[in-house]
Parts: structure tokens; C-alpha cells; sequence
């Protein structure tokens, strides 16, 4: 893992879903065995560019998500590297027995991609707005789980777990570009939270990923004004999820606060709550979906709605530094 | 070999396969008798004349491909594929017992010779279609060979996959429909019925069909299947009449879909199913 940090707030430039295209078209030139199954969407994440230059191995299954996600397993067991791609609440909801029995009970290492995770489903609604496509794919054994945040990351982790055999994993993405975190060539290891704020004086660790790493950036300077330090940590692999650092954290600052455009009581709070509960008792407190529906909005009022912002980061570190 | 010898040889290991079969369940006292005996003929042709498999490479790759997407026929696949030298005869007596490597549902990843998991209907159908597909994108000379159940074309990933198959010309893909006519239930029809039938519906999905009167003769289900593999441009469903738990004594008359018989009736049937084969090789 090497990193280079930029979290200056400002908007992407470029859409995540080209990190994933442009990792595709360099991986699909130089590996004939690597595929891309669709479901109708290659229009929204820009596929249409891998059917162009890999016509045989860029498949459009229609819109019929539990085929699609049987055609990627049934590839894979003939030796291809096979992604499927639908909206995340369509690739986890939808298709959720096939890629639990067709792919990861076979072993087959079918790669999922959902796009337009939790609040970035906003004018498409309650009824495409997963809050729960991550805690599905989480209670299947041995899966890998992913929320990354921006294009960098995406162009990386196409590229890693693109590589991973025999194991399925779930990918969430933005569909646009949200903010710029890290810096081109910024790598990442599967399974290993990455620290992007720590000092010797910090109180308390914010633990998030996806869209609320920059909000915990936001919030980490706020602090700083009011003169509380603490760490941040993008916790963008769930699963396997990294318990020597959430128990590091823990020791070292003693208060976690999660951070997740998702439902968290079944997703990265409760994850790390349960590694704290086993090996580190520590008060935590949670930011994210308490237990709710989606609905229709703009993204940013959405994050109002849902309370994903930097001031409830601050107002949740705080609350937790008063139970310690 | 002349027509009429390798029908002979066939009849034999059909006859064979349904004795096998038999004594796989029976070595646990129940289990889907119905749907395991109904497809015997069918694996018999595969497996004793059509299909290209090295027992001793299970996943070679230009092997052909065989899927029970009605995977609750398992225990048919593991005696075929014992008696085709996948492994020990011996073996697949452990079924369903503990850490066995044949369990209820074929599983890719415990038997040798199985070639995708299946065990939730419609499943097996989809990951046949893929991995036709990814035959055909490696321009590998084989084909895919799945069964579906009739109960099971209730499922509508089955059509979903015939839709995709079609579309993509996968003429590598032959569809075995188990028409044996009953479901878990009851009666197909009374449970839930297939319009104009399983052979119209592949039909206006784009298939080439053929309709086999009785799927428990040898030489009809040999005559489709050769058919089958010669078609170009679309994949064909063979759509075969078959008896729920054909030359099971306890099974047949009531076409049970799981059966858990009396150790008395299991003995009556196996050797019933003895007497059978050892008819069939006296008619030589």
C-alpha cells in the first residue's frame, strides 16, 4: 500500500465509473481471460466503451440480474475473470441467491459492482437506494466487501480484485465523480484500512468509507479548530474487515466513531463494533442510516436527510468522548 | 459398434446406473428417488456414448459439460460418474453422511466430475448458459449438457437464461427438460401449469426443440441427442417424457418426489432393478 493524500474537498474531475473502465480496458488487453457482464447499464457507467474494443467479452445480459449473475459464475468456472455490473441495489438484492449459491458457495470469484451506493442513488429513489447491499454481501462466508471512494481507488481495486480467485467479492461505486481523496498511483491492499489523519495526541478515531471519508476530513479540521485531534481512517474493505488496526485505534485513541452511506446497524458500525466487542471494548458511537428506507432527492440534501455530513462526525465524536 | 450393439451397451448402463442409483439412497434410506430415476436413460446416453470426459482429468478443458440444474438428482450424476471410473463405486455410498463429498446436491467444489453447483432451482441453467458461453469465446470444440426439471421450469431464471442463450446463438448448449410430470405437490399441471408446454415455450424463446415420446428409452433419447449437437446457431431443448421414479418399485406408482421406504421395500426395489439389468444383458 502506498498512498499520497490530497482530501482538499474538492470535486472529482473525473467519474469513478471511469476508474473502473479505463482498469478494465488496460486488464482486458492484457488478459484475454478477463470479462464484463452488463445488465442493460453500459450506458450509465460507461461500458459501452468495453464492447467497443472487447466485443466478445463485454456481455449485455439484458435486464434480468439473476441470469447475469449465473453467466459471470458459469464464465468464471470455464477460467475467465468475470465482473457483472448492475445498479447495487439490482446486484445485491436482485441476484443475491445466484451469487450466494451459483458463485461464492461454488467458489467461483464472480466480482460484483454496484453502483450508485446508498444517497448516490438520489433521483432514482427509495426503490433503487441501497443501504443494505453491503450487509448481504457481508453474511456471506469468506466474500470480500468494498466501498471506495473516488476514482483512484476504483481504478486500483478493479485492478486488485480482479486478481482475486475463487472468492467473491462486491464492489460498490459511485457512478460520478465526488470528491478527490488521493492522488494519482495511490495503491491499495485489500483487507487494510488506510490512516489519513493520526498524531500522538489523538482522542478518538473516526472509521469511515466511500463518500464520508471526505465528511471525516471535514470533520477532523473542525476538531483541529476547536482543538481536538483525532484520527481518521478509510475503512474502505468491510470485509475481510482490518481488526489489528480497529483494535489499534481503540488502545491507542480510546472512542470509535463509524462513518457510512449505508444502514450501520448491519454495516460498518456494526463490523467494527463487533471486532471491539470481542477484542477491545471502547464506546462507539455511529454515523449512518439508523434502520431506514431510502428516498427520492438531491444527494446533498439526501445526506442532510440521512444525517451523512461533517457535523454529525463532529457531533458523534464528541458524544463519544463523553462516554469515555 | 453397429446401432444395435450400442444401443445394447446403453440399455446396459442405463440398467446399471438405475441399480447404482438405487443402492446410493437406499445405503442412506431416503432421499429424491423420483427425479434421480427419471433422467437415467438420458445420463446413460451422455455418459456411455455423447459426452468427451477423462475420468482421470475432471476438468479438462475441452471436456464436455454436464449440469443437473434439478440438482437433487445428484445421486443419478455420482453413480454415473462411478461407473464411468470418476472415482470408487464404494464412495457414494457415503451420501449426505458426515463430510461426505456427495451431498443431496451436486456440489463443483466435493465431486470429482461434477461440473457446477446446483441446488437452487433455475440456478443450474444460468451457470450452464455462462460457461457455453465461455466455451464458445475460447472457440473450444464441446458442448454444455443441462437438465432442467419440468417443476422447475416454474422458475424464472429458466427463462431468463433460455432468453440469453438464444440471443447469443449458443449452439453448444443442449437442454435436457425432465418432463417426468409431477413436482414436489403434486401433478405439474395441477401445481402450476406450462401454458402450451415446455416444448412451444423453448420454441418462442428461440430454441430448436425436440420432443422425445418416451425419455426413458435409450435409443429415442440417443436418436434427439445426436441431433442436438449437430444444430447450428441456436441451442435445442430436448424435451423428454419420463416416469417420476421410473423402476423404482416403491417410487414409481406414486411418483413421489423424495422417498423414505421401508428397509423391506428397498430391498424388493434393488432387486427389481437387478432383475432389470440382468434382463436387459440376457436380451443380447
Amino acid at each position: 500500500m502506498s498512498i499520497t493524500l490530497i482530501g482538499k474537498h474538492e470535486k472529482d474531475s473525473r467519474n469513478c465509473r471511469d476508474g473502473y473502465v479505463n482498469a478494465m480496458l488496460e486488464l482486458m488487453e492484457a488478459d484475454k481471460s478477463v470479462c464484463h457482464v452488463d445488465c442493460d447499464l453500459y450506458n450509465c457507467i460507461n461500458t459501452a466503451k468495453l464492447a467497443k474494443a472487447y466485443p466478445d467479452r463485454t456481455i449485455n445480459a439484458g435486464i434480468a440480474e439473476a441470469n447475469a449473475m449465473g453467466i459471470a459464475a458459469g464464465l468464471t468456472a470455464t477460467g475467465k475473470k468475470a465482473w457483472i455490473h448492475s445498479f447495487g441495489c439490482f446486484s445485491s438484492r436482485r441476484a443475491f441467491d445466484q451469487a450466494f449459491m451459483s458463485a461464492a458457495y461454488a467458489k467461483l470469484g464472480v466480482k460484483v459492482l454496484g453502483s450508485d451506493p446508498g444517497v448516490c442513488a438520489a433521483y432514482n429513489g427509495g426503490t433503487h437506494m441501497p443501504f443494505e447491499d453491503c450487509a448481504l454481501y457481508m453474511s456471506v462466508p469468506d466474500a470480500i466487501v468494498i466501498d471506495p471512494v473516488d476514482y483512484v481507488q476504483v481504478y486500483d481495486l478493479t485492478k486488485k480484485l480482479t486478481a482475486v480467485e475463487g472468492r467473491l467479492s462486491y464492489m460498490r461505486m459511485i457512478r460520478k465523480g465526488f470528491t478527490t481523496v488521493y492522488a494519482d498511483g495511490s495503491e491499495f491492499e485489500i483487507g487494510k484500512g488506510v490512516t489519513l489523519k493520526e498524531s500522538d495526541n489523538d482522542v478518538a478515531t473516526i472509521i469511515a468509507s466511500g463518500i464520508m471519508v471526505d465528511e471525516s476530513l471535514k470533520a477532523y479540521e473542525k476538531l483541529q479548530e476547536e482543538g481536538i485531534s483525532v484520527r481518521v481512517i478509510d475503512m474502505f474493505t468491510w470485509k475481510p474487515i482490518d481488526e489489528d488496526l480497529i483494535v489499534k485505534c481503540a488502545k491507542e485513541t480510546g472512542a470509535i466513531v463509524t462513518a457510512e452511506n449505508h444502514n450501520c446497524t448491519v454495516g460498518l458500525g456494526a463490523a467494527v463494533a463487533r471486532v471491539l466487542a470481542e477484542k477491545a471494548p471502547t464506546p462507539v458511537e455511529m454515523v449512518g442510516v439508523h434502520d431506514q428506507f431510502g428516498q427520492v432527492g438531491a444527494q446533498a440534501y439526501l445526506q442532510e436527510v440521512y444525517k451523512l455530513t461533517a457535523d454529525e462526525v463532529v457531533a458523534n465524536v464528541k458524544k463519544v468522548l463523553a462516554r469515555k | 459398434m453397429q446401432k444395435a450393439e450400442k444401443m445394447q451397451a446403453l440399455r446396459e448402463f442405463a440398467a446399471e446406473i438405475r441399480v447404482e442409483t438405487l443402492k446410493t439412497i437406499g445405503s442412506l434410506g431416503f432421499g429424491h428417488v423420483g427425479g434421480s430415476m427419471s433422467i437415467v436413460e438420458a445420463m446413460a446416453v451422455l455418459y456411455g456414448d455423447v459426452m468427451k470426459v477423462d475420468p482421470k482429468n475432471p476438468r479438462w478443458e475441452d471436456r464436455d459439460w454436464c449440469v443437473l440444474s434439478k440438482g437433487h438428482a445428484g445421486p443419478c450424476a455420482y453413480a454415473t460418474l462411478a461407473l464411468k471410473g470418476f472415482y470408487d463405486l464404494e464412495l457414494t455410498r457415503t451420501l449426505n453422511k458426515p463430510a461426505t463429498n456427495f451431498p443431496s446436491h451436486t456440489d463443483r467444489t466435493k465431486t470429482p466430475g461434477v461440473d457446477l453447483t446446483t441446488g437452487s432451482l433455475g440456478q443450474g441453467m444460468s451457470t450452464a448458459t455462462g460457461a457455453a458461453l465461455g466455451n464458445k469465446i475460447d472457440g473450444r470444440d464441446n458442448h454444455v449438457f443441462v437438465f432442467v426439471g419440468d417443476g422447475e421450469c416454474d422458475e424464472g431464471q429458466v427463462w431468463e437464461a433460455a432468453q440469453f442463450a438464444a440471443h447469443y446463438k449458443l449452439d453448444n448448449l443442449v437442454c435436457f427438460v425432465d418432463s417426468n410430470k409431477r413436482q414436489l405437490d403434486g401433478p405439474v399441471d395441477e401445481i402450476m401449469s406450462h401454458g402450451k408446454g415446455l416444448g412451444a415455450k423453448f420454441d418462442a424463446f428461440g430454441w430448436n426443440v425436440i420432443e422425445v415420446e418416451d425419455g426413458n428409452d435409450v435409443e429415442q433419447v440417443y436418436d434427439a441427442v445426436h441431433a442436438a449437437v449437430e444444430v447450428k446457431g441456436q441451442p435445442t431443448a430436448i424435451i423428454l417424457n419420463t416416469v417420476k421414479g421410473k423402476g423404482a418399485t416403491f417410487a414409481e406408482p406414486s411418483g413421489a418426489h423424495s422417498s423414505q421406504p421401508t428397509p423391506e421395500q428397498w430391498e424388493e426395489a434393488i432387486a427389481a432393478a437387478e432383475a432389470e439389468l440382468a434382463a436387459v444383458k440376457a436380451a443380447k
